[in-house]
């Protein structure tokens, strides 16, 4: 074994052995590194699960959606804006949808009604989504009730459930057909939720939807586009807002490391003098150093990332569900697609081990102005 | 006989804090010759400046004026690097105090001054043992060293010095915290080491040590300076 | 065998493994990521028949279902005291009068 790696064998020999000795502290200040790049870690693969996921879900959405707005508010369009838009120079095909929520008082819980656009549902039926059949432990066959806006009490058979590892997007969904919806809500037979609108060539949205907004004045048209901004807007500002409680904590501990790593007690002072009387380099002291900052910090980063890893994806971020679901008592059970992003793990280990290590050796400059005789001193 | 001569010190003045208010002549103008093989105590009360002669004797530090020699080579003018490679390799020291690190075992503290070297881990752990053995501590190889008595620490402090195998061991005042028994017991090790070749320099102002019958000069200095030699 | 493990070579494997599980969770995601992404498509497929464009994660309010289709410019629509999904929202909370209500 040549002499660099049995020197930098005895030094980490060294190094461990000093951290041993303030064994509560240093444990206690590892066990809150290894925390922090855990929050900061899992905080970063979830929201880039989550965006990607809105993503691919946006990606195959409805082109254009029309909404009709009243005094600025959202008001059921009239059937005829169909034919209005299929009249439109550029657009493929028109529908109008049907969907609104259900608040379910005995669960408190919100479910989202719509009328399915590409399957039949037979009258007097439901499909409902996975969070409902586990919220209300329903199964297919199975009878359940809706209050109408009314109050009549409506009765469906539930003919069927959607697949489970859907539910990030549908598991609240429940599915019905066209008479069962506009007779439940006394939703207006003239009258759309809001129309979609597909266009044949991908490039000329932006083109299309101008001429919709032209032809229907009271329309709000929203373009893919649209929404992919509004979901960026969305992921970016709560991701800021986790950020800025995180960068408290991130600040604390920083302050915290360098309380820890920069200051040299005089025991340590002493300790380096001791070191150089005996025969060692600066560069050895510096060395010693510098494996302390680079183990604690590695160690705790791989820790960290690690929990993080097995928390997002294999436990779908349990810890985060609070503040995921509020106040909300439909939540999906999800998996997210093991995607790593190497910038974001980049930027947390810039931001975690980094600093720590530069802490640690900073002071060293100073160690190694104090001279071997001090301790003859 | 310039071969006996290990160590010799021309016109050599150490003045700490040189330039400032708090400014102290610590040693002034002295000549000296360490005999190899022999052992030399530094006698003197505190103040008397022999602690700062042994720093500049044993390389921690640089005089302010004068030369030193080692082996016939001028060693006061050589970069921090090569005194420090000069005390691995030359000089075994045992502070007053001992200045073992806290928390570790005597087997560690006693292999610290060969870490940067990098020996065979096995062979520096067998040679930390032997020189446990050789002072009758092995049984404290790997007790933490604050819980040594005052005779084991200086013992480890001794197999510390002596790790490196150094030609010249340096202590600074070894008697001062130990009962006459222990001290007899230094004396011993002392002899032991003489007799194995090794030059020995203390300070002391104990007259159990500069009285005893081992040691061959005896230099007594007052106020920075050369008082008395015999 | 030496039986007096140094610490570096304790320390050092302990570094070792935390970076073979490192290493091993890019292996599981490569592992896992055929069949999951494969799960996503499916589900994309379902938005698309179904002609989705939310993820149904918040479905505390009616307004935070849809966040695509929210309407962007009435904060507060649906209730007064809450949160709507805009930054202005955390930093100047509504007012909380119903809450003095009897």
């Amino acid at each position: 074994m040549n002499h660099f790696f049995a020197r930098h064998l005895y030094l980490v020999d060294f190094t461990v052995a000093s951290l041993g000795r303030r064994r509560g502290r240093n444990l206690g200040l590892f066990a809150v590194y290894v925390l922090l790049v855990f929050v900061l870690a899992s905080v970063s693969l979830m929201t880039h699960g989550l965006r990607r996921e809105a993503q691919a879900i946006l990606e195959s959405s409805p082109e254009i959606v029309v909404q009709r707005m009243i005094a600025g508010r959202n008001d059921p369009v009239p059937t005829g804006a169909v034919a209005a838009i299929t009249g439109i120079r550029g657009v493929r095909a028109v529908q109008g949808r049907l969907w609104g929520y259900y608040y379910d008082a005995g669960m408190r819980a919100n479910y989202t009604l719509m009328v399915p656009p590409d399957r039949p549902v037979e009258s007097g039926a439901v499909v409902i989504g996975g969070g409902i059949a586990r919220l209300r432990q329903l199964d297919t066959g199975d009878i359940v009730h809706f209050m109408a806006p009314d109050g009549r009490i409506v009765r469906f058979t539930v003919s069927g459930t959607l697949d489970s590892a859907s539910e990030l997007v549908s598991a609240d969904l429940v599915l019905m057909n066209e008479g069962d919806f506009r007779a439940f809500f006394g939703f207006p037979a003239d009258r759309f939720t809001d129309v979609v609108a597909s266009v044949r060539n991908p490039r000329e949205v932006g083109t299309v939807a101008s001429k919709i907004a032209l032809a229907l004045p009271e329309a709000r048209v929203v373009t893919r586009a649209d929404m992919l901004r509004t979901y960026e807007a969305l992921f970016d500002w709560r991701g800021g807002m986790v950020a800025v409680v995180l960068s408290g904590a991130v600040l604390a501990f920083v302050i915290l490391a360098w309380d820890k790593a920069a200051g040299l007690s005089a025991d340590e002072r002493r300790e380096i003098g001791v070191l150089k009387a005996i025969g060692w380099e600066t560069s050895d002291v510096i060395a010693v150093k510098f494996w302390e900052g680079a183990l604690v910090s590695l160690l705790a980063f791989l820790a960290g990332y690690v929990l993080a890893y097995g928390h997002v994806f294999y436990f779908s971020g349990a810890l985060f569900e609070p503040a995921l679901k509020g106040w909300a008592i439909l939540y999906p059970r999800f998996r997210l697609v093991p995607e790593i992003n190497g910038q974001q793990v980049a930027t947390i280990f810039f931001f975690t081990v980094v600093p720590y290590t530069l802490a640690t050796i900073f002071p060293i400059w100073r160690a190694a102005t104090i001279d071997p005789d001090t301790v003859m001193r | 006989m310039t071969d006996t001569v290990l160590i010799s010190l021309k016109k050599v003045s150490k003045i700490h804090n040189e330039g400032r208010p708090n400014e102290v002549q610590a040693v002034v103008g002295i000549d000296l010759d360490i005999a190899r093989g022999k052992v030399t105590v530094l006698r003197g009360a505190s103040g008397s400046g022999k602690t700062t002669l042994l720093t500049v004797i044993g390389c921690l530090a640089r005089p302010s004026s004068g030369r030193v020699a080692l082996d016939g080579r001028d060693i006061s003018g050589m970069p921090e690097r090569f005194l420090t490679r000069i005390r691995q390799e030359t000089f075994g020291f045992v502070f007053q105090g001992f200045n073992l690190l806290r928390g570790m075992s005597a087997l560690d503290n006693i292999m610290l001054p060969a870490y940067p070297q990098a020996p065979p881990h096995r062979w520096l752990r067998r040679r930390a043992l032997d020189l446990l053995s050789m002072l009758r501590l092995e049984h404290r190889a790997d007790t933490p060293v604050e819980m040594l008595s005052g005779g084991e620490a200086q013992r480890t402090a001794i197999a510390r010095a002596l790790v490196n195998d150094p030609p010249i061991l340096i202590a600074d005042e070894p008697t001062a915290n130990l009962d006459t028994a222990l001290t007899r017991e230094f004396l011993g090790i002392a002899e032991t080491l003489k007799a194995q070749g090794k030059t020995l320099i203390l300070t002391s102002h104990d007259p159990r040590v500069f009285e005893a019958g081992m040691v061959d000069h005896v230099v007594t200095l007052r106020d920075g300076r050369v008082e008395e030699r015999r | 065998m030496n039986k007096h493990l140094r610490l570096s070579t304790t320390s050092l494997s302990v570094l070792a493994v935390a970076l073979a599980a490192a290493l091993a969770t890019l292996v599981d995601a490569a592992l896992r990521f055929d069949s999951e992404a494969l799960a996503r498509r499916n589900r994309a497929a379902l938005a698309e028949t179904l002609q989705l464009s939310d993820l149904s994660l918040f479905t505390e309010a009616r307004y935070t279902r849809h966040p695509a289709l929210a309407d962007l410019h009435s904060a507060f629509q649906d209730h007064p005291a809450a949160l709507d999904h805009f930054p202005s929202a955390a930093w100047m909370p509504p007012t909380r009068w119903h809450e003095k209500q009897p």
